[in-house]
């Protein structure tokens, strides 16, 4: 299957699949905003996320044969340690098959709800900035340079903040929230551009794989341990890691229902995924987790933001907010399993990292297709569309069972990686706790199935009905995707595996 | 595929499945009827000890059917009992009735018959999700919190079952459902405190009293067979032995008696019963010997069958007068002359009158306890045998068929009705006879439990037994007509008695919505300062998290750059502390 598709791809793509991977929706972007139409945009959009989607399957599956397992690619013939480098290996190979295939899906839905939400004239800007935010979250994720991570991260996050305010012609809150989100993604990139200086002028270097050769020998050198406070703290933030999460419920809830569909399944995780290379290769994990015992951190954090974040997303009466907090909480999880410091617990928070992208992109997109039909979030909206939009709220049930984490759905396979690893570590309470948060999530998702299916409409005499076809059909492939994950998860769970062993220097 | 190498829970949930979908009445109530004739089919041709049908799947190796002696007898109880419940729910035309009770009595069944953790957690979930609609379907507004917390709990009991299993794994590489040998092990404390959940064990129990009696008129029947069952089928399967299981069955016993015997709601008087019969099987358990297992597993087997039976005598009642309230019955043998013999049948067997199926189900427990030396569990049995005859074996048919007469003259029962009631009481009455012939009478029981060589040495029809039980059930008849007489008896009147569920219930997070069954339970000094104490913990609560709380107060930007400047403080002071 892999060799296949390596033989079937043409030559200069196998060459060059790193930087075209970026490029491509690059170039792109300002193809958008020259072209009047947003429907052209749209389908200048969709070409440029599935080329991008090829280049990462073929990424993965160099990845996968290559010896070694990691591709490095020297932009403009320049030699790494000088010039930038693109790394990459089994971890952020999944990371960009993650945010790649979430663009396609993502892009392919939005052409119904972008027509409603945005204004005729802004519809092809809309794409381009969709193209480049794209191009951000999938640079951050390649590149193996850190500054070279800097300048992707603000692409990517100065094309959100514009994504996100763009919902305004639906919701005048998204303004705020856009503005919010834009002054503390700055003090996050703010932290991470200044740590990434200590880093600089500790190392002399800015190749990711060259400062961690060069680390060992500053071993308590002040410098690089206030590199690290600003690295962790800015990409936290980034992350949505509690307590820096507060920018995040207001920027979902009110941005286009394409931006958050998209968002929720990409922008935290890309952000995950920086702190994870920056916590185990840049720092070693000996540093981080034995030396600096970051573990006791991110714990404690992890598990703040399941309970505390689920309880308020208990309280929410705004659908989009409760998965909103959800996502947050669901961060905690993750963060869990990584802060183990362990091949199984950093494998487990990446399977939940690429479940979560896949309910939660469900969730939203059966979310957005209530938006288009019924023209509200909040909890009474919902009421009773278990009957008009029976198929657009059997994916969403599907969804909602999946991150409660109900067998035979892909939540279920994380979650019971994640106790498998918390309790390989002894910790029971730990255990226990991640088992009381998904009480509460059966409550607020419970909540919610409970008005879709069993109380009568709230207003009868506003007409609502099924979502269209081009929403449902990505909605159901990300609905099915999350029940064949939890039957056979062996793809999710190899991918996880690798990408664990894969930082933690080979098979640890 | 071999027919017999399925395991029958899965035949009875796909009928389910089909039933809850099919809007017609007449195929519907035939796949109900024949999906458990089927079941009992399948499984008496099934291979015992042999069959291990083991697949692979969720990246482990499930074992989906497996029948040993244990299992066997627990799954022909379940599937005799869902016939008979198909049946008593004739007259009803209820798509999802039929459906769930269908649904949920095929994953008791499923659950009975697997053979590894995993499997065992998945139709454990699946029981308490198929069972809720059972409680929803009366529609009431406390029928519909009662269902919340039902599930609530139930999904509790999975999880820690769930978490227990992981614990296990890791520990022993393996999901098998091996009798653990003490609970010292994380892992075997979490899956008994979810089995614990799922008994009703004495302060987990609430559950069961607030939930079964608020079900429908079928679902109150369907429920009381298997849910609890299940939990005995599973302790005695994990836990045979278990020395703490002696006192917890003990106490479960003698507890309920006092609020059975204050209580009004009848159906509510057949909960806390029910309480009290489980507690027979889990003490039996924890002794553990062979005699103990034979007569926790013949114990559940007939009180499966008669208690179904009470349910469904005093479901009848509901279903022609409209009330369980005993303060409101009184006097029906006139007009339900058949329902009211069936209640008398279901009342002598679980008093354990002899040539009832209680007494010789009862003494093979009473004689295993007695046997071990434990004098003040017999002695606590005895008492507790004493209180179920007063308060399931008299005051059940007494207030609602006797009694001051309440004036109500309704029709007989329904047919279908009649018809499950008469077979359950030719059940009760057939396994509770002495040997009339080789195989029947008690004997056909004994010769399907755990340890069959052990059970055909017992002989529950000496001189010593009968004389024992009749003594006691003479002297417990005697105190009811003497505090009668003397009007010192509980008179049958309205009110609500205060369990110990307002404990949890105080601590758990939906208490005010919870709080509101506690209302009319106390007096008003007491609703008082629980209506201070669960309002303040919810507001406390909701000030904190909600909207318009605590974490989302205060300007938004500023708020979290103080917090990142914080938490950038403390990754400092870490870093600089550990080099």
């Amino acid at each position: 299957m892999i060799e296949l598709f390596l033989t079937l791809a043409p030559d200069w793509a196998l060459r060059h699949a790193a930087p075209l991977l970026v490029v491509i929706p690059m170039m792109c972007a300002p193809l958008c905003v020259f072209i009047p139409s947003g429907r052209i945009a749209w389908f200048i959009s969709i070409l440029a996320s599935a080329l991008s989607l090829f280049m990462a399957l073929l990424l993965l599956a160099q990845v996968q044969t290559v010896p070694g397992g990691q591709i490095s690619y020297e932009l403009g013939g320049w030699e790494p340690p000088l010039g930038i480098e693109f790394a990459v290996d089994a971890l952020n190979a999944t990371i960009l098959l993650l945010v790649a295939a979430f663009g396609v899906l993502a892009v392919v839905f939005s052409w119904p709800t972008v027509a409603a939400e945005v204004r005729a004239e802004k519809r092809a800007m809309f794409y381009g900035a969709y193209l480049v935010c794209f191009t951000g979250l999938a640079g951050v994720a390649i590149t193996g340079d850190a500054f070279n991570m800097f300048v992707f991260l603000e692409i990517s996050s100065i094309a959100t903040y514009v994504l996100v305010a763009l919902g305004a012609s639906r919701d005048r809150r998204a303004l705020p929230a856009a503005f919010n989100y834009l002054v503390m993604g700055t003090i996050g990139a703010t932290f991470f551009v200044i740590g990434v200086g200590f880093l600089y002028a500790a190392t002399g270097t800015l190749n990711m794989a060259d400062i961690a050769t060069r680390l060992p020998e500053l071993e308590g050198s002040r410098t690089v341990q206030a590199a690290f406070a600003f690295i962790i703290v800015g990409l936290g933030l980034k992350a949505a890691m509690w307590p820096l999460h507060q920018w995040l419920p207001n920027a979902y809830a009110y941005s286009p229902s394409f931006v958050v569909v998209f968002l929720s399944a990409t922008a935290t995780k890309v952000a995950l995924y920086a702190l994870i290379r920056f916590l185990f290769t840049v720092f070693s994990p000996e540093f981080a987790f034995e030396g600096a015992s970051f573990g006791m951190l991110f714990m404690p954090l992890g598990i703040a933001a399941m309970v505390v974040c689920s309880f308020q997303a208990v309280f929410q009466t705004d659908v989009r907010r409760t998965l909103a907090y959800s996502s947050v909480a669901q961060v905690g999880y993750m963060l869990l399993g990584l802060s183990l410091g362990t091949a199984i617990g950093l494998s487990a928070g990446l399977l939940h990292l690429v479940n979560h992208a896949l309910m939660k992109g469900a969730l939203f997109m059966a979310v957005a297709g209530v938006v288009l039909t019924y023209q509200g979030t909040t909890l009474r909206d919902f009421a009773g569309l278990g009957r008009s939009a029976p198929w657009t709220m059997t994916a969403f049930a599907i969804a909602a069972l999946s991150l409660i984490g109900v067998p035979l759905t892909a939540g279920f396979q994380s979650k019971f990686a994640l106790l498998v690893a918390v309790q390989d570590q002894g910790l029971w309470w730990a255990a226990l706790l991640i088992v009381f948060a998904s009480v509460l999530a059966v409550i607020y998702m419970g909540r919610i199935m409970e008005a879709v299916f069993f109380k009568p409409p709230h207003n009868p005499q506003k007409i609502h009905k099924e979502a269209p076809i081009t929403i449902l059909v990505p909605l159901w492939i990300l609905a099915l995707a999350n029940l064949y994950f939890g039957i056979d998860a062996s793809f999710p769970i190899g991918l996880a595996d690798s990408a664990a062993s894969a930082v933690l220097g080979g098979g640890s | 595929m071999n027919l017999f190498a399925i395991n029958p829970g899965f035949v009875l949930i796909l009928a389910g499945v089909v039933a809850a979908v099919l809007p017609f009445r007449q195929p519907r109530q035939w796949i109900t009827i024949a999906a458990p004739i089927l079941g009992l089919f399948m499984l008496i041709n099934a291979d015992q000890n042999l069959d291990l049908i083991t697949i692979q799947a969720l990246g482990l190796d499930l074992v989906l059917f497996r029948v040993d002696s244990l299992s066997f007898i627990f799954g022909l109880a379940f599937l005799i009992a869902a016939l008979l419940n198909a049946i008593y729910a004739l007259h009803t035309d209820d798509r999802v009735q039929d459906g769930s009770a269908l649904i949920y009595a095929g994953a008791a069944v499923a659950a009975t018959f697997v053979g590894d953790l995993m499997s065992l957690f998945i139709f454990w979930e699946l029981t308490a999700i198929a069972s809720v609609f059972l409680i929803l379907k009366s529609g009431t507004k406390a029928a519909y919190g009662a269902a919340m917390r039902y599930l609530g709990i139930q999904i509790l009991s999975g999880v820690l079952l769930l978490d227990g299993a992981a614990y296990y794994f890791k520990a022993n590489g393996n999901l098998s459902l091996e009798a653990f040998s003490s609970l010292q092990d994380p892992g075997a404390l979490l899956i008994f405190i979810a089995f614990g959940i799922k008994a009703a064990f004495p302060l987990l129990h609430n559950w069961l009293q607030d939930s079964y009696p608020k079900a429908t008129i079928v679902g109150a029947v369907v429920l009381s067979a298997f849910t609890t069952k299940l939990a005995v089928y599973a302790l005695a399967r994990m836990f045979p032995g278990e020395s703490s299981l002696i006192w917890i069955g003990a106490i479960m016993t003698v507890f309920p008696v006092f609020f059975a015997v204050i209580e009004n709601d009848l159906r509510k008087v057949l909960a806390y019963s029910l309480n009290n019969q489980v507690g027979f099987m889990v003490c039996a358990i924890g002794v553990g010997t062979p005699l103990a297992l034979n007569g926790a597993a013949a114990h559940a087997f007939a009180h499966i069958i008669y208690k179904g039976l009470l349910f469904m005598s005093i479901g009848a009642v509901m279903y022609r007068v409209g009330t369980s309230k005993a303060s409101e019955l009184g006097g029906l043998y006139k007009s339900m002359p058949l329902t009211a013999v069936f209640c008398l049948i279901g009342a002598a067997s679980i008093s354990a009158f002899p040539l009832f199926s209680g007494f010789v189900a009862k003494s093979l427990t009473m004689s295993a306890v007695a046997s071990e030396g434990y004098i003040i569990i017999w002695g606590m049995l005895l008492f507790a045998s004493a209180g179920v005859l007063e308060h399931s074996g008299i005051k059940i048919p007494y207030f609602a068929f006797f009694g001051h007469d309440s004036g109500k003259r309704v029709k007989e029962a329904p047919f279908n009705m009649l018809l499950a009631m008469g077979l359950a009481s030719a059940i009760c009455i057939l396994i509770g006879l002495p040997i009339v012939a080789p195989g029947m009478g008690y004997e056909w029981l004994y010769s399907l439990l755990p340890y069959p060589v052990e059970a055909m040495k017992y002989e529950p029809f000496t001189a010593g037994h009968i004389l024992t039980q009749m003594q006691l059930l003479i002297a417990a008849a005697f105190a009811f007509v003497l505090l009668q007489r003397i009007s010192l008896y509980p008179p049958e009147k309205r009110g609500t008695i205060l369990d110990t569920d307002w404990i949890y219930r105080k601590l758990g997070f939906g208490f005010a919505s919870w709080a509101g069954t506690v209302w009319g339970k106390a007096g008003p000094a007491m609703t008082a300062v629980f209506a201070g104490l669960s309002a303040r913990a919810y507001s406390r609560i909701e000030a904190t998290f909600s909207p318009r709380g605590v974490l989302a107060r205060g300007p938004l930007t500023g708020g979290m750059a103080i917090w990142t400047g914080a938490l950038l403080g403390i990754v400092l002071l870490m870093s600089f502390l550990a080099s």
